[in-house]
Parts: structure tokens; sequence; C-alpha cells
């Protein structure tokens, strides 16, 4: 079964107090570790897609207009406190396979090299149904 | 087993293809039948050994599988006459020496997947496929595409062809030269997207760097008095040849001033210095010549320092007027500040934040924020950094970006 972690990051602070405010070394610390992470899943043939998203200023919602034209306006989401930061999508036996892989996510090192303990929304991906007979 | 070297099968494929479709006509079905005869080839060969004319065993059997669907398709059409077609497989061409036409059709395919009918994504998967003989997996896994969306776009590219009505054949002189314009961006656009790639997690994909500079010098040994053909091939090797600095022990993206500059291949250099001085003087300067001659002044430096930034500018100069592209506005203030000091260069960034193009671009902000660093305004350069930072779609260049900010500022404190 399939699953979907995704990575949120508080939007307040995210200039001032984020990934971009800490020491050097704190950062290639947690970029380091996201990589190991990245190739440890890949190994154990759990990995199906990872991405990062680019920064929440270049985010614009997009709806159609009743020409079916796009209209682009900045993210309404202003107000959220948080915004998507990443994702894995794992193929993984268990629930519990998946909800231990997140707890290895929100671990990740932080400001000082402790752990983040950041929330990982763990959400499964739907799939076909299962073949009858 | 008998190991064959995939460097064979993608330097048959063109010419391959290139004497099928020079019989057939048939582009798209060409194409579709010699990707089928290197498949079988990849499993085949290995097994039974290298065949005495691997050319000529490649045309066979393509031409074979050509003939076959040819026969489907009357059988499909006519079911009840009884045709027999004159084509059969051992009237498929002998094998032979390779023969002199061969560059002239590395060439016409090259034109041919550069058709401006298509859009340059699908010139580029179609080029990498025809002429680089990469199947389509190979090409899905460069560009993180599923297989399934890439094929799809193989095959919409040749429909367009098809639809295009052009013949496979060596366009008229006059027509020539706007066509080359089209294969020459898109060799370039192949190797950028191996060398620095604008998304995801890989800063370098080398297979599809080294497929574009195979392929400029295939084009390069077919027009070897194209000056702007040699200008490409010369840029792609001064570029490729700092490949192994540019990247640090952590996958982390190294800036030009700061590689340790005896990591650079120093043959690469060599020769792409030889090809653009062989150029330049030929009159026909472009702008893959005068980029050329510009990654050829910083290879040739020891140092930064060292560097010729007079000559440097000199050369953007040149290229502005040539090139509307901003990036290299960008890239001359840069060097502007090397020579005149950052301030000039500040002021020359100005204009650029309201009109065009760059504004709001990342680039925008990482340049000013390098200009700014060098200036004494660390606080506004550590700004800059962050914007930059957040801006940027390519995560190598992100974590470069936070990592200068972070170092400013710890340093500030």
């Amino acid at each position: 079964m399939k699953f979907m972690l995704m990575m949120h990051a508080p939007r307040a602070g995210w200039k001032d107090a984020g990934i971009g405010t800490w020491p050097p070394a704190d950062i290639q610390a947690h970029i380091a570790f996201m990589m190991r992470f990245h190739d440890e899943l890949k190994q154990s043939g759990e990995l199906v897609d990872a991405q990062g998203l680019a920064g929440p200023e270049e985010a614009l919602v997009v709806r159609a207009t009743a020409a079916g034209a796009p209209e682009v306006t900045d993210g309404p989401f202003a107000e959220a406190k948080e915004f998507l930061a990443g994702f894995w999508i794992v193929d993984v036996e268990t629930k519990d396979q998946a909800y231990a892989i997140a707890a290895r996510a929100s671990a990740a090192p932080g400001k000082g090299g402790g752990p983040l303990n950041m929330p990982i929304e763990v959400r499964q991906v739907m799939s076909a149904p299962a073949q009858e007979g | 087993m008998t190991p064959v070297p995939e460097s064979l099968l993608r330097e048959l494929a063109p010419q391959v293809l290139g004497a099928v479709v020079r019989r057939y006509r048939d582009f798209a079905a060409a194409e579709d039948a010699v990707q089928e005869a290197l498949l079988a080839a990849a499993t085949q060969w290995p097994r039974d050994g290298l065949p005495a004319n691997p050319r000529g065993w490649l045309i066979h059997v393509a031409a074979r599988r050509l003939t076959d669907e040819i026969r489907a398709e009357i059988a499909r059409r006519r079911r009840q006459a009884i045709v027999m077609l004159e084509m059969t497989p051992e009237a498929a061409p002998a094998p032979d020496a390779v023969s002199p036409t061969d560059q002239d059709d590395t060439l016409n395919l090259l034109v041919m997947c550069c058709h401006p009918a298509l859009t340059r994504p699908s010139a580029i998967a179609l080029t990498l496929r025809a002429v680089g003989g990469l199947t389509t997996a190979e090409i899905a896994r460069a560009f993180l595409v599923p297989e399934a969306t890439m094929a799809q776009r193989i095959s919409r590219a040749k429909q367009a062809i098809k639809a295009s009505g052009i013949p496979f054949s060596r366009p008229a002189p006059g027509e020539l030269n706007a066509r080359l314009d089209a294969v020459l961006h898109v060799l370039y656009l192949i190797f950028n997207e191996g060398y620095a790639s604008s998304a995801g997690p890989a800063l370098q994909r080398a297979d599809l760097a080294n497929e574009a500079i195979r392929l400029a010098r295939e084009l390069h040994a077919a027009l070897p008095e194209h000056a702007e053909t040699t200008g490409l091939l010369a840029l792609l090797l001064l570029t490729d040849a700092r490949r192994a600095a540019r990247v640090g022990p952590a996958g982390e993206l190294i800036p030009l001033a700061e590689q340790d500059r005896r990591r650079w291949d120093a043959a690469a250099i060599a020769e792409g210095v030889g090809l653009v001085s062989d150029a330049l003087p030929r009159g026909a300067i472009g702008p893959y010549q005068l980029q050329a001659a510009i990654a050829a002044v910083h290879d040739e430096a020891a140092t930064v320092a060292d560097t010729d930034w007079p000559q440097i500018l000199a050369l953007y100069g040149l290229l502005e007027r040539m090139s509307d592209n901003p990036m290299i506005t960008l890239n001359r203030v840069v060097a502007q500040a090397m020579v005149q000091g950052p301030q000039a260069a500040l002021a020359a960034l100005a204009p650029l934040d309201t009109k065009g193009r760059l504004a709001g671009h990342h680039r925008l902000h990482s340049v000013r924020a390098h200009l700014l660093e060098m200036a004494g305004d660390r606080e506004a350069a550590v700004e800059h950094y962050r914007i930059a930072a957040g801006k940027t779609a390519s995560v190598p260049e992100q974590r470069y970006l936070l990592t200068q900010a972070a170092r400013l500022a710890t340093a500030t404190a």
C-alpha cells in the first residue's frame, strides 16, 4: 500500500526563523540527513517518489473563469499557518511501516543539531479496487 | 556472454536510421523499426556475439521489421487482394562498409528532429531517440518523467513531422542556416539539462551532457566550416571541463570562483580553446563562439584574480548586442563588478528590477546579494540571498543560497 508523507513547515518565521537563519553547519547536517534518508528509502525499495517544492512566496492560485480562461491570483492561503514544503510517496506492507518512516523524517536535525520533531501528515494513496474472483 | 559497448549502438543508430529512411522514405515508421532493431541487438549480441558487420545487421533487421509492418498494413487495407511486396528481406541493403553518406545522414536527421513545427521538448526527445540512439525509457529517466509521458511526446513529434510533409533530405542552403540555429539550440539545451538541471535533486545528469557533446562532435564533423557549430562544441567542452570541480562531496554546488582548478579537465580545455581559436578569425562571429571565448578566458586563468576580467566584460558586451537574453546582462554585470567595483555593478542592476523578464527572478536577487556582499553590506546581502533561496526551483541552488545567507548572518552576529 502506498502512502504520501507530507512535510509541513510553519509559515510564520519561514523567512526570519526558518532554515535560512540556522548556522551553516546545521544546514549542512539537515541536508546530509535528507539525502541519506532518500538513499535509504531507495535502497530498501520503499521509495516511489519524493519532491521538494519551491518556496511559498512563489505560490499562485488558478481558477477557471466563466469562459474557461485561467485567472491567476496570489496564494489566498496567507492566513494558513503552514505550507507544504515537500513530500515522499512510499510503498510499504503495513500502515505501521509508513508511520515508522514518517517518524524518521520528523526527527530530521534542526537548529543546534537536535531533532525537529516536525509534523508529517500521512495519507494513504487511493488505488484501483482489488481484482475479484 | 560477449559485452557489447553501449557506445557502439549509439554511434550506429543515426547511420542505420539514415540508411533505412533513405530507402523507405517514411521517417516515423523507420524510426520505430530502428528502435526495435537496436533493442534486438542489445539482447542478441551479448548472447550470440557481435556480428561481422553490426551496421549491416541492424539495417537488415530494421528493414525486415519495416517490410513486415508494410505487409501487415497492406493486408489490413486490401484483405482480398494478393499482394506481393517487392521489398523482400533479401532485398534489404547488403552489409557493406560505412558509406560516405553517413555524416550527411546525421546532419539530415538532426535537422529533421529539430523541425520548426516541433516544441523544444519534443525536438529534444526525438533527437535523443533518433540520432542519439537512446531508448524511450532512458530519455524518460534523464528528464524525470514517466516513460508513458515520454513515449507520447515522441509519438506526437513524429506525427507532427509526418503532417508537415517535409521530405527526408537536406534543406536548401538558404533554409539550412535557419534550421541549424534550432539544431544548435536543441544540443545546447540537452547539455544544459544534463549539466545544470533546472529542477530536481541531482545537480548533474552526466549522460545527457556527454550525449550533447557527442552529437555536437558529429555535427562538427559534418560541417567543419560552420563557425557556430565549432563554437558550440568548444563551449560544451570548455564548460564540461569544470564538471568534477563543480560539485562538492555532499553534492553541493561550488561556484566558479571557489572551484579547485586543478580538478579541471586540461585535455578538454585544450581541445575547446583550439576549436574556438580556429573559429573566431573566420569572421562569422555568433553567440556560441562568444560564450566559448568567455569560457576559454575563465578556463585559462590559474586563479580568479588572474582572470582577464576586462576581456570577459568586453566579450559580454558584444554578446549582449547579439541577443536579448537578460541572463547575459546579469553575467555582464558580474564581470563589471570585477572590473569597475560593486557599486558600479549595483547601479547597472537597478533598471532590471522594473524592466522585463528578470523582475523578481531569483538570479537577479542572487547576483544582487553577491554584489552587496562585495560592497560590504552584509545585512542586505543576507536578505537577498534568502529571497533568492525562496524563489529558485533548483534544490542544489537553494541549498547553496541558504548556506551563503547562513554564513554571512553568522559572521554578522
